[in-house]
């Protein structure tokens, strides 16, 4: 079996002493990260990011750093959902539907317990699929071409606001905003400038690493402020820590079946990890029927959402690492991780750089046993970071992103382009605009366009050849259902918004 | 007229755009140009902001909870402070703007002066410590040839 003497290689790497005590690391700070109301895994892998470079590691290194911190970011996103009824970010919003109600009735630690086990489910069998999957796919990656690929980033951005907006205009609009953005700079045909107004600061074009910590981070600021930190009390009390046994084999079908569709959700581009956890509650809800005591703290329904979501995180870097076309906000993110180091995703990263690939997979594996003793056992100490007020918090997540940034690019002109991506990812989300979509554009709208026009000069200017081949008239066909259809389906499935205190 | 954000927010955007599509309009075609060329594709884009826009004056959702008064003055000076930071960050050095920044944020989010400067002291000294001499980033902390 190939992928054994594969995973081979990639223990090898990741069993070095540098790589286990990065991937601890980034475990520990990602579960962190994750825990802090306010931050979730898109925005804290944001402001590692430029530090991350600025050590100067290596591929490898980088990414198992990075990508742990993710995982970790996963897991502790339902720390702050059980405990304050806050989620870090959009997948771990279903959590808090049971895992808050369950800690008012005084089982916190378990709900803490039965999500921790359940994201290590999740996230161990999505692992497993991504070691089995992406060879496949890979394979399978190998024969697209440019117009193929156009048709994949255009599924990419149709099913991308599906479930994060409420509105397919706006997620829409969000998608044009990024790719508007990603145009300015050199034409990479061509060499001219365009778009830049004159200004020589923008001839490079702007980095997405800037449009990202703008975003996700600078924004989540003025959001604190508008709210005056209010929201962070701890709501609820936390006692001794115990295994409870019976609860974690009642629900082991749950898991399961949940990591199953969870995964399956994170492989579809563009779909991820908010699509997994809201498929697999809605699942088990259904399942469990009226008698399964949903909203008021089942045990299932925070086993649910948390296999899910996790299990959606492993299988979103499926298309992430084959395609080079991220499944979520976060993977959007790892995937400027990537480029920025110089790896260009895709079927021939898996030929060119097994050591980047398999290294990373195995690492993965090693984490999850890492996280699973770290949030199990451990809660308590992250639990305590839960009390450090946002008054020392944000100003410290500010100063961490523009150092990230200053260090990285040594420019004004990137600071002055974080505020502003700060205050439009401020405006962006009061008028319920999903910011995800803008970082996809600017990563991928250069790509996206040198793929169109290729196909173009293939074909000599025959747009008919973007439906040539099955699979781009497949995808093409996907991309349309899959922006017209959330507006239909609605009406069905409404998301739950939260329960109130 | 009820929900007028999303409707000037779709102006805005159609307002834009079409400046984008102009600006896109007087690109200068290069010798070595495809059938597609680098005017389409900015232009394509824009044109579907445009649509969607227009989607949102039409039919635009219901009004946010905007900020009032003295939040929103808030907001405006902490951005300002920003933009300060970045123009200061380097000629100054670390220390003393992100001290007054960092400060400056606190007070925002929880308004309690002794507690707001420290933790911008605090935050300043300790990150100072943590990129410098821990991750051994090139960070200057004072203006040039005060030390450090």
């Amino acid at each position: 079996m190939e992928i054994f003497s594969n995973l081979a290689l990639g223990f090898d790497i990741a069993f070095s002493p540098f790589t286990l005590m990065l991937a601890v690391i980034g475990c520990f700070l990602g579960t962190i990260i994750g825990a802090l109301p306010g931050l979730g895994p898109s925005n804290g892998v944001a402001i590692m990011i430029p530090l991350t470079f600025t050590l100067g590691l290596d591929a490898t290194a980088a990414l198992v750093l990075l990508t742990s911190i993710y995982y970790g970011a996963m897991y502790g996103g339902r720390i702050s959902s059980i405990l304050l009824n806050i989620p870090g970010d959009e997948p771990a919003l279903m959590t808090t539907l049971d895992g808050y109600p369950m800690a008012k009735q005084g089982r916190a630690g378990d709900a803490l317990v039965i999500s921790g086990v359940a994201s290590f489910v999740g996230a161990l069998l999505a692992t497993i699929g991504l070691a089995f999957l992406a060879p496949m796919l890979s394979r399978i990656a190998y024969q697209f071409g440019p117009a193929e690929y156009f048709a994949l980033y255009l599924l990419a951005f149709s099913t991308l606001g599906g479930i994060s907006s409420n509105n397919q205009a706006k997620a829409a609009l969000a998608s044009c905003f990024g790719l508007m953005i990603a145009m300015i700079g050199l034409d990479p045909n061509s060499g001219m400038p365009r778009l830049t107004g004159g200004n020589l600061h923008l001839m490079d074009g702007v980095d997405f690493l800037v449009a990202i910590v703008g975003l996700f981070a600078v924004s989540e600021v003025f959001f604190f402020i508008e709210s005056h930190g209010k929201s962070g009390a701890l709501g609820v009390k936390l006692d001794k820590v115990t295994v409870p046994w019976r609860d974690l084999w009642d629900t082991k079908w749950t898991m399961l079946r949940s990591s199953v569709l969870g995964f399956i959700a994170g492989v579809l581009p563009g779909a991820g990890a908010s699509l997994g956890s809201f498929l697999t509650y809605m699942m088990e809800k259904s399942i469990a029927g009226d008698k399964g005591g949903f909203g008021k703290g089942a045990v299932k329904g925070v086993a649910a959402p948390e296999a899910g979501n996790n299990a959606a995180a492993g299988g979103a870097l499926v298309p992430m690492l084959t395609l080079g076309v991220p499944g979520s906000g976060t993977t959007a993110v790892l995937l400027a991780v990537l480029m920025t180091l110089n790896i260009t995703p895709g079927p021939t990263l898996f030929t060119d750089r097994p050591d980047v690939v398999w290294g990373l997979i195995a690492s993965l594996l090693i984490s999850n046993f890492v996280l699973l003793a770290m949030n199990v056992p451990m809660v308590k100490i992250f639990v305590k970071i839960l009390q450090v007020p946002p008054a020392v918090l944000m100003p410290g997540v500010t100063m961490i992103s523009f150092v990230g940034i200053y260090s990285l690019t040594g420019s004004y002109f990137d600071l002055l382009l974080v505020v502003a991506f700060g205050v439009m990812g401020y405006v962006l989300r009061k008028l319920d605009i999903p910011t995800v979509p803008v970082i996809m554009g600017i990563l991928l709208g250069n790509a996206m366009e040198k793929s169109l026009r290729d196909a173009m000069v293939l074909s000599d200017g025959d747009w008919s050849y973007l439906f040539g081949s099955s699979i781009s008239t497949g995808l093409i066909i996907a991309a349309a259902l899959g922006f017209i259809a959330p507006i239909f389906l609605r009406r069905f499935m409404t998301k739950p918004q939260g329960v109130a205190d | 007229m009820t929900r007028l954000t999303d409707r000037i927010f779709g102006l805005v955007t159609i307002l834009v755009a079409l400046v984008y599509i102009m600006s896109a309009m007087q690109i200068q075609a290069s010798f070595l140009s495809d059938p597609v060329g680098s005017k389409t594709f900015p232009i394509i884009v824009a044109l579907v902001a445009v649509i969607c826009g227009g989607v949102m004056v039409l039919r635009p959702d219901a009004e946010p909870d905007w900020p009032e008064g003295y939040t929103l003055l808030s907001i405006g000076i902490s951005v300002a402070l920003l933009i300060g930071y970045s123009y200061a960050l380097k000629p100054i050095g670390f220390l003393i703007p992100t001290a007054i920044v960092a400060g400056a944020i606190s007070y925002q989010i929880s308004p309690r002066p002794r507690f707001a400067a420290l933790s911008g002291i605090g935050l300043s000294i300790g990150l100072f410590v943590l990129f410098k001499f821990i991750l051994g980033l090139g960070l200057t902390g004072l203006p040039k040839g005060m030390g450090f």
